[in-house]
Protein backbone atom coordinates (compact mmCIF):
# COMPACT_ATOMS: atom_id res chain seq x y z
CA UNK A 1 0.00 0.00 0.00
CA UNK A 2 2.60 2.21 1.01
CA UNK A 3 4.62 1.49 -2.13
CA UNK A 4 1.68 2.06 -4.26
CA UNK A 5 1.38 5.03 -2.42
CA UNK A 6 4.84 7.04 -3.39
CA UNK A 7 4.33 5.36 -7.33
CA UNK A 8 0.60 7.64 -7.36
CA UNK A 9 1.55 10.16 -5.25
CA UNK A 10 4.24 13.11 -5.07
CA UNK A 11 6.55 11.75 -1.98
CA UNK A 12 7.87 14.29 -0.37
CA UNK A 13 6.66 17.64 -0.56
CA UNK A 14 3.34 18.51 0.51
CA UNK A 15 2.44 16.06 2.77
CA UNK A 16 1.89 19.33 5.05
CA UNK A 17 -1.39 20.39 5.30
CA UNK A 18 -3.69 17.06 3.67
CA UNK A 19 -5.87 15.08 5.60
CA UNK A 20 -6.77 11.72 4.11
CA UNK A 21 -10.48 12.61 4.28
CA UNK A 22 -9.05 15.43 1.55
CA UNK A 23 -7.65 12.97 -0.19
CA UNK A 24 -10.43 10.67 -0.75
CA UNK A 25 -12.95 12.95 -1.26
CA UNK A 26 -10.91 14.37 -3.94
CA UNK A 27 -9.83 11.16 -5.93
CA UNK A 28 -13.09 10.15 -5.90
CA UNK A 29 -14.17 13.54 -7.55
CA UNK A 30 -11.47 13.23 -10.02
CA UNK A 31 -12.54 9.32 -11.08
CA UNK A 32 -15.77 10.49 -11.41
CA UNK A 33 -14.95 13.27 -13.62
CA UNK A 34 -11.92 11.99 -15.65
CA UNK A 35 -14.61 9.12 -16.45
CA UNK A 36 -17.28 11.82 -17.49
CA UNK A 37 -14.52 13.32 -19.93
CA UNK A 38 -13.43 10.48 -21.28
CA UNK A 39 -16.84 8.72 -21.99
CA UNK A 40 -17.37 10.34 -25.39
CA UNK A 41 -14.07 9.66 -26.22
CA UNK A 42 -14.39 6.03 -25.75
CA UNK A 43 -17.26 6.40 -27.62
CA UNK A 44 -15.90 7.36 -30.44
CA UNK A 45 -12.77 4.53 -30.23
CA UNK A 46 -15.62 1.83 -29.83
CA UNK A 47 -18.19 2.88 -32.54
CA UNK A 48 -15.31 2.87 -35.42
CA UNK A 49 -15.09 -0.81 -34.76
CA UNK A 50 -18.41 -1.55 -34.57
CA UNK A 51 -20.34 -3.25 -37.40
CA UNK A 52 -23.26 -1.87 -38.58
CA UNK A 53 -26.09 -3.78 -36.72
CA UNK A 54 -24.33 -2.72 -33.28
CA UNK A 55 -24.50 1.10 -34.38
CA UNK A 56 -28.34 0.40 -34.47
CA UNK A 57 -29.12 -1.15 -31.62
CA UNK A 58 -31.33 -0.81 -28.87
CA UNK A 59 -30.71 -0.08 -26.13
CA UNK A 60 -27.17 1.62 -27.44
CA UNK A 61 -24.08 -0.30 -25.85
CA UNK A 62 -20.98 1.69 -25.47
CA UNK A 63 -18.67 -1.14 -25.46
CA UNK A 64 -18.57 -3.06 -28.99
CA UNK A 65 -19.25 -7.15 -28.84
CA UNK A 66 -17.36 -8.13 -32.06
CA UNK A 67 -15.15 -5.74 -33.08
CA UNK A 68 -14.14 -5.22 -37.23
CA UNK A 69 -12.45 -2.93 -39.12
CA UNK A 70 -14.95 -2.81 -41.60
CA UNK A 71 -15.76 0.35 -41.14
CA UNK A 72 -12.24 1.67 -42.16
CA UNK A 73 -12.41 -0.34 -45.20
CA UNK A 74 -15.50 0.85 -46.35
CA UNK A 75 -13.72 4.56 -45.97
CA UNK A 76 -10.84 3.32 -47.73
CA UNK A 77 -13.24 1.85 -50.29
CA UNK A 78 -14.91 5.17 -50.62
CA UNK A 79 -11.71 7.25 -50.39
CA UNK A 80 -10.64 5.31 -53.90
CA UNK A 81 -13.72 6.04 -55.38
CA UNK A 82 -13.60 10.05 -54.91
CA UNK A 83 -13.23 12.49 -58.01
CA UNK A 84 -10.27 13.71 -56.84
CA UNK A 85 -7.41 10.94 -55.99
CA UNK A 86 -7.24 10.49 -52.29
CA UNK A 87 -3.69 11.13 -52.03
CA UNK A 88 -4.64 14.98 -53.45
CA UNK A 89 -6.30 15.48 -50.02
CA UNK A 90 -3.63 14.36 -47.86
CA UNK A 91 -1.11 16.49 -49.70
CA UNK A 92 -2.52 19.64 -49.55
CA UNK A 93 -3.43 18.79 -45.79
CA UNK A 94 0.05 18.88 -45.22
CA UNK A 95 0.95 21.34 -47.61
CA UNK A 96 -1.54 24.16 -45.47
CA UNK A 97 -0.70 22.19 -42.11
CA UNK A 98 3.03 22.15 -42.31
CA UNK A 99 3.17 25.51 -44.84
CA UNK A 100 1.43 26.99 -41.57
CA UNK A 101 3.38 25.16 -38.81
CA UNK A 102 6.63 26.01 -40.29
CA UNK A 103 5.67 29.69 -41.66
CA UNK A 104 4.41 30.51 -38.16
CA UNK A 105 6.85 28.99 -35.72
CA UNK A 106 9.92 30.72 -38.04
CA UNK A 107 7.86 34.30 -37.94
CA UNK A 108 6.79 34.89 -34.57
CA UNK A 109 9.87 33.42 -33.11
CA UNK A 110 12.14 36.03 -35.09
CA UNK A 111 9.47 38.89 -34.05
CA UNK A 112 9.73 37.27 -30.55
CA UNK A 113 13.42 37.77 -30.14
CA UNK A 114 13.55 41.41 -30.41
CA UNK A 115 10.55 41.08 -28.32
CA UNK A 116 11.97 39.58 -25.51
CA UNK A 117 15.92 40.54 -25.07
CA UNK A 118 15.97 43.76 -27.62
CA UNK A 119 15.30 47.23 -26.12
CA UNK A 120 14.03 49.32 -28.72
CA UNK A 121 10.79 52.09 -29.26
CA UNK A 122 7.52 50.79 -29.57
CA UNK A 123 7.91 47.48 -28.28
CA UNK A 124 5.56 47.51 -25.61
CA UNK A 125 2.87 49.11 -27.99
CA UNK A 126 3.53 46.15 -30.42
CA UNK A 127 3.47 43.58 -27.84
CA UNK A 128 0.56 45.03 -25.88
CA UNK A 129 -1.18 44.45 -29.83
CA UNK A 130 -0.51 41.31 -30.00
CA UNK A 131 -1.73 40.45 -26.15
CA UNK A 132 -4.96 42.68 -27.30
CA UNK A 133 -5.66 39.99 -30.11
CA UNK A 134 -5.93 37.22 -27.78
CA UNK A 135 -8.91 39.29 -26.19
CA UNK A 136 -11.03 38.39 -29.62
CA UNK A 137 -11.42 35.60 -31.10
CA UNK A 138 -10.70 34.76 -35.47
CA UNK A 139 -14.24 34.89 -35.55
CA UNK A 140 -14.44 38.15 -35.62
CA UNK A 141 -12.05 39.55 -37.94
CA UNK A 142 -13.13 36.25 -40.55
CA UNK A 143 -15.43 38.69 -42.37
CA UNK A 144 -13.23 41.56 -43.24
CA UNK A 145 -10.17 39.17 -43.67
CA UNK A 146 -12.50 37.49 -46.78
CA UNK A 147 -12.08 41.15 -48.32
CA UNK A 148 -8.41 41.28 -47.73
CA UNK A 149 -8.15 37.85 -48.87
CA UNK A 150 -9.87 38.92 -51.97
CA UNK A 151 -8.13 41.88 -52.43
CA UNK A 152 -4.90 40.32 -52.25
CA UNK A 153 -6.00 37.66 -55.23
CA UNK A 154 -4.57 34.81 -53.12
CA UNK A 155 -8.19 33.51 -52.55
CA UNK A 156 -8.90 30.02 -53.59
CA UNK A 157 -4.87 28.94 -53.18
CA UNK A 158 -3.30 27.59 -50.22
CA UNK A 159 -1.69 31.33 -48.95
CA UNK A 160 -5.39 32.39 -48.08
CA UNK A 161 -4.93 29.58 -45.12
CA UNK A 162 -1.59 29.92 -44.56
CA UNK A 163 -0.87 33.53 -44.64
CA UNK A 164 -3.28 33.94 -41.80
CA UNK A 165 -2.28 31.35 -40.17
CA UNK A 166 1.30 32.86 -39.73
CA UNK A 167 0.17 35.50 -37.95
CA UNK A 168 -1.59 33.65 -34.77
CA UNK A 169 -1.07 35.99 -31.78
CA UNK A 170 -0.81 33.05 -29.51
CA UNK A 171 2.26 32.03 -30.70
CA UNK A 172 4.04 34.78 -30.84
CA UNK A 173 3.10 35.96 -26.84
CA UNK A 174 3.86 32.27 -25.72
CA UNK A 175 7.38 32.50 -27.36
CA UNK A 176 8.14 35.99 -26.21
CA UNK A 177 7.66 34.44 -22.42
CA UNK A 178 9.43 31.37 -23.15
CA UNK A 179 12.56 33.49 -24.97
CA UNK A 180 12.68 35.84 -21.73
CA UNK A 181 13.71 33.64 -18.99
CA UNK A 182 17.01 32.83 -21.63
CA UNK A 183 19.81 34.25 -19.27
CA UNK A 184 21.08 37.51 -21.28
CA UNK A 185 24.83 36.01 -20.42
CA UNK A 186 24.49 33.67 -23.44
CA UNK A 187 23.92 36.29 -25.83
CA UNK A 188 26.18 38.47 -24.63
CA UNK A 189 29.10 35.96 -24.88
CA UNK A 190 28.12 35.44 -28.40
CA UNK A 191 28.07 39.13 -29.32
CA UNK A 192 31.74 39.35 -27.88
CA UNK A 193 32.39 36.36 -30.59
CA UNK A 194 31.52 38.20 -33.16
CA UNK A 195 28.26 36.73 -33.83
CA UNK A 196 25.56 39.08 -35.14
CA UNK A 197 22.12 39.25 -34.15
CA UNK A 198 20.89 37.14 -36.74
CA UNK A 199 23.29 34.38 -36.20
CA UNK A 200 22.33 34.70 -32.21
CA UNK A 201 18.64 34.29 -33.22
CA UNK A 202 19.58 31.21 -35.34
CA UNK A 203 22.50 29.92 -33.57
CA UNK A 204 21.72 30.20 -29.98
CA UNK A 205 18.54 31.30 -29.22
CA UNK A 206 16.06 28.88 -31.54
CA UNK A 207 18.18 25.49 -30.34
CA UNK A 208 17.55 26.51 -26.71
CA UNK A 209 13.95 27.48 -27.13
CA UNK A 210 13.10 23.99 -28.80
CA UNK A 211 10.30 22.94 -26.05
CA UNK A 212 8.64 26.02 -27.24
CA UNK A 213 8.88 25.54 -30.85
CA UNK A 214 7.29 22.18 -30.68
CA UNK A 215 4.69 23.72 -28.45
CA UNK A 216 3.46 26.08 -31.18
CA UNK A 217 4.02 23.51 -33.87
CA UNK A 218 1.45 21.31 -32.25
CA UNK A 219 -0.97 24.38 -31.15
CA UNK A 220 -0.67 25.42 -34.46
CA UNK A 221 -1.33 21.80 -36.18
CA UNK A 222 -4.46 21.49 -34.10
CA UNK A 223 -5.63 24.94 -35.04
CA UNK A 224 -4.94 23.83 -38.69
CA UNK A 225 -6.23 20.40 -38.52
CA UNK A 226 -10.14 21.18 -37.92
CA UNK A 227 -10.39 23.41 -40.87
CA UNK A 228 -12.38 22.45 -44.02
CA UNK A 229 -11.09 25.76 -46.25
CA UNK A 230 -14.50 25.87 -47.65
CA UNK A 231 -14.42 29.44 -47.31
CA UNK A 232 -12.04 29.88 -49.41
CA UNK A 233 -10.72 27.18 -51.43
CA UNK A 234 -13.53 26.40 -54.64
CA UNK A 235 -11.35 24.20 -56.72
CA UNK A 236 -11.53 20.39 -55.43
CA UNK A 237 -8.01 19.55 -56.13
CA UNK A 238 -6.86 22.00 -53.46
CA UNK A 239 -9.18 21.01 -50.40
CA UNK A 240 -7.83 19.62 -47.65
CA UNK A 241 -8.84 15.97 -46.20
CA UNK A 242 -10.91 17.03 -43.57
CA UNK A 243 -13.54 18.41 -46.06
CA UNK A 244 -13.38 15.06 -48.27
CA UNK A 245 -13.73 13.18 -44.81
CA UNK A 246 -16.83 15.51 -44.34
CA UNK A 247 -17.92 14.59 -47.57
CA UNK A 248 -17.72 10.59 -46.89
CA UNK A 249 -19.32 10.97 -43.62
CA UNK A 250 -22.16 13.27 -44.32
CA UNK A 251 -23.93 10.51 -46.29
CA UNK A 252 -26.62 9.76 -43.57
CA UNK A 253 -27.01 6.33 -42.18
CA UNK A 254 -25.74 4.41 -44.87
CA UNK A 255 -22.06 6.14 -44.30
CA UNK A 256 -22.46 5.51 -40.24
CA UNK A 257 -19.65 2.99 -40.04
CA UNK A 258 -17.34 5.04 -42.13
CA UNK A 259 -18.31 8.45 -40.61
CA UNK A 260 -17.52 6.54 -37.19
CA UNK A 261 -13.82 5.73 -38.45
CA UNK A 262 -13.53 9.23 -39.71
CA UNK A 263 -14.81 10.67 -36.30
CA UNK A 264 -11.64 8.42 -35.02
CA UNK A 265 -9.49 9.56 -36.98
CA UNK A 266 -9.99 13.53 -36.75
CA UNK A 267 -9.46 13.03 -33.15
CA UNK A 268 -6.82 10.40 -32.76
CA UNK A 269 -4.33 12.79 -34.87
CA UNK A 270 -4.07 15.97 -32.85
CA UNK A 271 -4.28 13.88 -29.71
CA UNK A 272 -1.30 11.65 -30.34
CA UNK A 273 0.60 14.61 -31.35
CA UNK A 274 -0.29 15.91 -28.10
CA UNK A 275 0.59 12.58 -26.15
CA UNK A 276 4.38 12.50 -28.03
CA UNK A 277 4.76 16.20 -27.19
CA UNK A 278 3.23 16.57 -23.70
CA UNK A 279 6.52 17.08 -21.41
CA UNK A 280 7.43 20.29 -24.25
CA UNK A 281 4.18 21.76 -24.02
CA UNK A 282 3.51 21.72 -20.06
CA UNK A 283 7.49 23.19 -20.03
CA UNK A 284 6.78 25.96 -21.98
CA UNK A 285 3.42 26.50 -20.51
CA UNK A 286 5.27 27.60 -17.40
CA UNK A 287 6.03 30.50 -18.50
CA UNK A 288 2.48 31.16 -20.13
CA UNK A 289 1.45 33.35 -17.33
CA UNK A 290 0.26 37.49 -18.00
CA UNK A 291 2.31 39.87 -15.70
CA UNK A 292 0.33 42.50 -15.29
CA UNK B 1 16.75 66.91 -29.15
CA UNK B 2 14.28 64.22 -28.16
CA UNK B 3 13.24 63.73 -32.03
CA UNK B 4 16.90 62.90 -32.38
CA UNK B 5 17.79 61.11 -29.71
CA UNK B 6 14.37 59.09 -30.71
CA UNK B 7 15.48 58.55 -34.75
CA UNK B 8 18.36 57.87 -33.41
CA UNK B 9 17.13 55.16 -31.23
CA UNK B 10 15.49 53.79 -33.94
CA UNK B 11 18.64 53.86 -36.57
CA UNK B 12 20.32 51.94 -33.52
CA UNK B 13 18.03 49.32 -33.43
CA UNK B 14 17.22 48.55 -37.29
CA UNK B 15 17.86 45.09 -36.82
CA UNK B 16 15.33 44.50 -34.12
CA UNK B 17 12.66 45.92 -36.56
CA UNK B 18 13.87 43.63 -39.58
CA UNK B 19 13.16 40.57 -37.07
CA UNK B 20 9.92 41.92 -35.99
CA UNK B 21 8.75 42.89 -40.14
CA UNK B 22 7.69 39.77 -40.98
CA UNK B 23 5.17 38.71 -38.35
CA UNK B 24 3.61 42.34 -38.02
CA UNK B 25 3.18 42.99 -41.31
CA UNK B 26 0.86 40.07 -41.79
CA UNK B 27 -0.21 40.91 -37.81
CA UNK B 28 -0.97 44.43 -39.30
CA UNK B 29 -3.05 42.86 -42.14
CA UNK B 30 -5.01 39.92 -40.81
CA UNK B 31 -5.54 41.25 -37.54
CA UNK B 32 -5.42 45.12 -37.32
CA UNK B 33 -6.52 45.58 -40.36
CA UNK B 34 -9.75 43.99 -39.99
CA UNK B 35 -10.82 45.51 -36.47
CA UNK B 36 -10.19 48.85 -38.27
CA UNK B 37 -12.55 47.73 -41.20
CA UNK B 38 -14.81 46.15 -39.23
CA UNK B 39 -15.37 49.46 -37.16
CA UNK B 40 -15.56 51.13 -40.39
CA UNK B 41 -17.77 49.27 -42.55
CA UNK B 42 -20.29 48.65 -39.45
CA UNK B 43 -21.12 52.18 -39.69
CA UNK B 44 -21.98 51.67 -44.05
CA UNK B 45 -23.92 49.25 -46.23
CA UNK B 46 -21.88 47.62 -48.10
CA UNK B 47 -22.46 43.87 -50.25
CA UNK B 48 -18.78 43.56 -52.00
CA UNK B 49 -19.96 44.30 -55.22
CA UNK B 50 -21.46 48.46 -54.62
CA UNK B 51 -18.94 50.69 -53.02
CA UNK B 52 -19.76 51.08 -49.27
CA UNK B 53 -22.51 53.75 -48.34
CA UNK B 54 -21.70 55.58 -45.35
CA UNK B 55 -25.34 55.60 -43.50
CA UNK B 56 -24.00 56.19 -39.60
CA UNK B 57 -25.88 54.21 -36.94
CA UNK B 58 -28.45 52.45 -39.05
CA UNK B 59 -26.90 49.35 -39.03
CA UNK B 60 -26.15 49.40 -35.17
CA UNK B 61 -30.56 50.79 -34.44
CA UNK B 62 -31.26 47.96 -36.67
CA UNK B 63 -29.73 45.35 -34.55
CA UNK B 64 -30.78 46.26 -31.14
CA UNK B 65 -34.64 47.47 -31.81
CA UNK B 66 -35.21 45.65 -34.91
CA UNK B 67 -33.63 42.42 -35.20
CA UNK B 68 -35.38 39.59 -32.80
CA UNK B 69 -33.17 36.89 -33.69
CA UNK B 70 -29.69 39.12 -33.15
CA UNK B 71 -31.31 40.24 -29.76
CA UNK B 72 -32.49 36.10 -28.86
CA UNK B 73 -28.60 35.42 -29.93
CA UNK B 74 -26.98 37.91 -27.93
CA UNK B 75 -29.26 36.53 -24.82
CA UNK B 76 -27.93 32.89 -25.55
CA UNK B 77 -24.60 34.10 -26.12
CA UNK B 78 -24.99 36.37 -23.00
CA UNK B 79 -25.81 32.97 -21.19
CA UNK B 80 -23.39 30.35 -22.51
CA UNK B 81 -20.50 32.40 -21.77
CA UNK B 82 -21.77 33.66 -18.46
CA UNK B 83 -22.14 29.67 -17.69
CA UNK B 84 -19.45 28.59 -19.24
CA UNK B 85 -16.70 31.03 -18.86
CA UNK B 86 -16.80 31.05 -15.26
CA UNK B 87 -17.44 27.47 -14.58
CA UNK B 88 -15.13 25.99 -16.99
CA UNK B 89 -12.78 28.52 -15.56
CA UNK B 90 -12.97 26.92 -12.00
CA UNK B 91 -13.09 23.28 -13.52
CA UNK B 92 -9.54 24.08 -14.81
CA UNK B 93 -8.42 25.50 -11.93
CA UNK B 94 -9.98 22.48 -9.99
CA UNK B 95 -8.49 19.36 -12.01
CA UNK B 96 -4.67 20.99 -12.62
CA UNK B 97 -5.15 21.62 -8.86
CA UNK B 98 -5.92 18.05 -8.20
CA UNK B 99 -3.69 16.53 -10.81
CA UNK B 100 -0.74 18.72 -9.30
CA UNK B 101 -1.50 16.06 -6.27
CA UNK B 102 -0.17 13.36 -8.53
CA UNK B 103 3.22 12.22 -10.51
CA UNK B 104 4.40 10.06 -13.30
CA UNK B 105 2.62 8.55 -15.83
CA UNK B 106 -0.68 8.79 -14.14
CA UNK B 107 -0.14 12.60 -13.79
CA UNK B 108 0.40 12.60 -17.48
CA UNK B 109 -2.32 10.26 -18.48
CA UNK B 110 -4.96 12.56 -16.70
CA UNK B 111 -3.36 15.31 -18.15
CA UNK B 112 -4.37 14.13 -21.23
CA UNK B 113 -7.70 12.71 -20.70
CA UNK B 114 -8.66 16.14 -19.30
CA UNK B 115 -7.52 17.91 -22.33
CA UNK B 116 -7.95 15.55 -25.00
CA UNK B 117 -11.98 16.46 -25.64
CA UNK B 118 -10.80 20.37 -26.89
CA UNK B 119 -8.12 19.29 -29.34
CA UNK B 120 -10.46 16.49 -30.75
CA UNK B 121 -11.37 18.85 -33.06
CA UNK B 122 -14.64 18.00 -34.81
CA UNK B 123 -15.14 14.56 -33.08
CA UNK B 124 -17.41 16.49 -30.87
CA UNK B 125 -20.31 15.36 -33.10
CA UNK B 126 -20.15 11.93 -31.15
CA UNK B 127 -22.47 13.80 -28.92
CA UNK B 128 -24.51 13.75 -32.11
CA UNK B 129 -24.98 10.10 -30.89
CA UNK B 130 -25.42 10.74 -27.30
CA UNK B 131 -28.30 13.21 -27.98
CA UNK B 132 -29.74 11.71 -31.18
CA UNK B 133 -33.81 11.88 -30.90
CA UNK B 134 -34.64 8.32 -31.47
CA UNK B 135 -34.27 5.40 -29.27
CA UNK B 136 -30.36 4.56 -30.62
CA UNK B 137 -29.16 7.86 -28.33
CA UNK B 138 -27.11 6.85 -25.85
CA UNK B 139 -29.56 9.70 -23.22
CA UNK B 140 -32.60 8.68 -24.44
CA UNK B 141 -31.86 5.01 -24.77
CA UNK B 142 -30.75 5.45 -20.68
CA UNK B 143 -33.20 7.19 -19.79
CA UNK B 144 -35.91 4.87 -21.52
CA UNK B 145 -34.36 1.57 -20.00
CA UNK B 146 -34.13 3.38 -16.62
CA UNK B 147 -37.90 4.04 -17.42
CA UNK B 148 -37.41 8.00 -16.56
CA UNK B 149 -38.92 8.61 -20.06
CA UNK B 150 -41.89 6.97 -21.99
CA UNK B 151 -40.85 8.56 -25.57
CA UNK B 152 -37.90 9.14 -26.76
CA UNK B 153 -37.32 13.12 -26.30
CA UNK B 154 -35.79 15.19 -29.75
CA UNK B 155 -33.49 16.87 -27.46
CA UNK B 156 -31.49 19.61 -30.32
CA UNK B 157 -34.93 20.23 -31.70
CA UNK B 158 -36.93 21.06 -28.00
CA UNK B 159 -36.60 24.68 -27.29
CA UNK B 160 -35.85 24.15 -23.37
CA UNK B 161 -33.15 21.41 -24.09
CA UNK B 162 -30.71 23.15 -26.49
CA UNK B 163 -28.91 25.78 -24.17
CA UNK B 164 -28.59 23.42 -21.47
CA UNK B 165 -27.52 20.93 -23.86
CA UNK B 166 -24.87 22.95 -25.82
CA UNK B 167 -23.53 24.25 -22.24
CA UNK B 168 -22.35 21.27 -21.80
CA UNK B 169 -21.00 20.01 -24.85
CA UNK B 170 -18.66 23.39 -24.35
CA UNK B 171 -18.02 22.29 -20.77
CA UNK B 172 -16.45 19.02 -22.06
CA UNK B 173 -14.84 20.59 -24.89
CA UNK B 174 -13.37 23.93 -22.64
CA UNK B 175 -10.51 22.50 -21.07
CA UNK B 176 -7.95 24.00 -23.28
CA UNK B 177 -5.10 26.21 -23.34
CA UNK B 178 -6.04 27.55 -19.68
CA UNK B 179 -5.81 24.44 -18.42
CA UNK B 180 -2.03 23.78 -19.39
CA UNK B 181 -1.44 26.63 -18.09
CA UNK B 182 -2.78 25.92 -14.86
CA UNK B 183 -1.21 22.42 -14.73
CA UNK B 184 1.85 24.19 -15.80
CA UNK B 185 1.78 27.06 -13.21
CA UNK B 186 1.45 25.05 -10.48
CA UNK B 187 4.38 23.42 -10.56
CA UNK B 188 6.48 26.34 -10.26
CA UNK B 189 5.10 27.67 -7.27
CA UNK B 190 8.03 27.69 -4.71
CA UNK B 191 7.70 24.25 -1.98
CA UNK B 192 9.34 26.83 0.03
CA UNK B 193 6.44 28.91 0.32
CA UNK B 194 4.09 26.04 1.79
CA UNK B 195 6.11 25.10 4.93
CA UNK B 196 6.47 28.79 5.71
CA UNK B 197 2.93 28.74 5.44
CA UNK B 198 2.62 25.79 7.63
CA UNK B 199 4.51 27.45 10.38
CA UNK B 200 2.70 30.47 9.99
CA UNK B 201 -0.22 28.87 10.65
CA UNK B 202 -1.93 27.81 7.49
CA UNK B 203 -4.32 24.89 8.60
CA UNK B 204 -5.50 22.82 5.36
CA UNK B 205 -5.22 22.64 1.64
CA UNK B 206 -7.87 25.25 1.20
CA UNK B 207 -6.24 27.79 3.21
CA UNK B 208 -2.91 26.78 1.24
CA UNK B 209 -4.58 27.06 -1.97
CA UNK B 210 -6.29 30.32 -1.24
CA UNK B 211 -3.07 32.36 0.30
CA UNK B 212 -0.17 30.81 -1.23
CA UNK B 213 -1.17 28.46 -4.37
CA UNK B 214 -3.23 31.08 -6.30
CA UNK B 215 -1.25 34.44 -5.58
CA UNK B 216 1.81 32.56 -6.45
CA UNK B 217 0.63 31.72 -9.66
CA UNK B 218 -1.65 34.78 -10.37
CA UNK B 219 0.39 35.69 -13.76
CA UNK B 220 -1.05 32.14 -14.95
CA UNK B 221 -4.38 32.87 -13.41
CA UNK B 222 -4.28 35.87 -15.67
CA UNK B 223 -3.34 33.92 -19.04
CA UNK B 224 -6.07 31.61 -18.58
CA UNK B 225 -8.75 34.05 -18.00
CA UNK B 226 -8.20 35.23 -21.22
CA UNK B 227 -8.63 31.77 -23.22
CA UNK B 228 -11.66 31.02 -21.29
CA UNK B 229 -13.34 34.52 -21.98
CA UNK B 230 -12.64 34.55 -25.21
CA UNK B 231 -13.69 31.15 -25.96
CA UNK B 232 -16.84 31.47 -23.97
CA UNK B 233 -18.21 34.30 -26.51
CA UNK B 234 -17.10 32.78 -29.41
CA UNK B 235 -19.28 29.56 -29.04
CA UNK B 236 -20.74 28.52 -32.36
CA UNK B 237 -19.65 25.46 -34.12
CA UNK B 238 -20.89 23.48 -31.34
CA UNK B 239 -24.12 24.69 -32.25
CA UNK B 240 -23.96 24.54 -35.63
CA UNK B 241 -23.13 21.03 -35.43
CA UNK B 242 -25.41 20.05 -32.62
CA UNK B 243 -28.74 21.78 -33.04
CA UNK B 244 -27.97 23.01 -36.74
CA UNK B 245 -28.57 26.79 -38.40
CA UNK B 246 -31.38 27.81 -37.74
CA UNK B 247 -31.51 25.91 -34.75
CA UNK B 248 -35.05 25.07 -33.79
CA UNK B 249 -36.85 28.69 -33.05
CA UNK B 250 -33.10 29.92 -32.91
CA UNK B 251 -32.67 28.12 -29.73
CA UNK B 252 -28.99 27.35 -30.04
CA UNK B 253 -28.21 30.59 -32.43
CA UNK B 254 -25.15 32.87 -30.73
CA UNK B 255 -23.73 36.01 -31.76
CA UNK B 256 -21.04 34.27 -34.21
CA UNK B 257 -23.86 32.06 -36.03
CA UNK B 258 -25.85 35.05 -36.60
CA UNK B 259 -22.60 36.81 -37.89
CA UNK B 260 -21.52 33.67 -40.19
CA UNK B 261 -24.97 33.98 -41.27
CA UNK B 262 -24.90 37.58 -42.41
CA UNK B 263 -21.12 37.29 -43.35
CA UNK B 264 -20.76 34.28 -45.33
CA UNK B 265 -24.56 33.61 -46.37
CA UNK B 266 -26.16 36.61 -47.37
CA UNK B 267 -23.38 38.79 -48.07
CA UNK B 268 -24.23 41.98 -46.06
CA UNK B 269 -20.98 42.87 -44.87
CA UNK B 270 -21.99 46.05 -43.30
CA UNK B 271 -24.38 44.33 -41.19
CA UNK B 272 -22.14 41.65 -40.26
CA UNK B 273 -19.18 44.12 -38.91
CA UNK B 274 -21.83 45.60 -36.75
CA UNK B 275 -22.12 41.98 -35.25
CA UNK B 276 -18.43 41.57 -35.39
CA UNK B 277 -17.57 44.96 -33.63
CA UNK B 278 -20.28 44.45 -30.88
CA UNK B 279 -18.63 40.87 -30.52
CA UNK B 280 -15.49 42.72 -29.98
CA UNK B 281 -16.54 45.09 -27.93
CA UNK B 282 -18.11 42.10 -25.25
CA UNK B 283 -15.10 40.19 -25.70
CA UNK B 284 -12.80 42.69 -25.13
CA UNK B 285 -14.70 45.05 -22.37
CA UNK B 286 -14.91 41.48 -20.20
CA UNK B 287 -11.66 40.65 -20.41
CA UNK B 288 -10.65 43.70 -19.33
CA UNK B 289 -13.14 43.15 -16.54
CA UNK B 290 -12.17 40.15 -15.29
CA UNK B 291 -8.35 41.45 -15.60
CA UNK B 292 -9.21 43.80 -12.86
CA UNK B 293 -10.95 41.44 -10.68
CA UNK B 294 -8.12 38.52 -10.80
CA UNK B 295 -6.02 41.62 -9.29
CA UNK B 296 -7.47 41.21 -5.70
CA UNK B 297 -7.12 37.54 -6.06
CA UNK B 298 -5.59 36.26 -2.14
CA UNK B 299 -5.78 40.02 -0.82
Amino acid sequence: MAKARTRFFKPREKRVNRSMAGNTMLFVLMVICGLAMVLPLVMVINNCLKPLDELFQFPPRIFVKNPTLENFSDLFRLMNDSWVPFSRYILNTIIITGGGMVGHVLIASLAAYPLAKHDFPGKNILFSMVVLSMMFSWTVTQTPQYMIISWLHINNSYLALILPACSFGMGLYLMKQFMEQLPDSLMESARLDGANEWQIFWKIVMPNVKPAWLTLAIFQFQQMWGNTGSTFLRDEELKPLQYALFQISAGGTARAGAAAAVTFIIAAVPITFFLICQKNVLETMTTSGMKE
Amino acid sequence: MKESSLAFRIRRNKTSYFMLAPYFVMFFFFTVLPVVMSIFFSFTYYNMLEMPEFIGWKNYIKLFLEDDIFLKSLKNTMVLAVVTGPVSYFLCLLFAWIINEFKGWLRAFLTLIFYAPSICGNAFVVWNLILSGDRYGYLNGILLKLGILDEAVIWMKTEKYVLPMLIVVQLWLSLGTGFLSFIAGLQTVDKSLYEAGAIDGIKNRWQELWYITLPAMRPQLMFGAVMQITQSFAIADVSLQLAGNPSVNYAGATVVTHLLDYGTVRFEMGYASAIATVLFILMVGSNKLVQKLLRRVGE
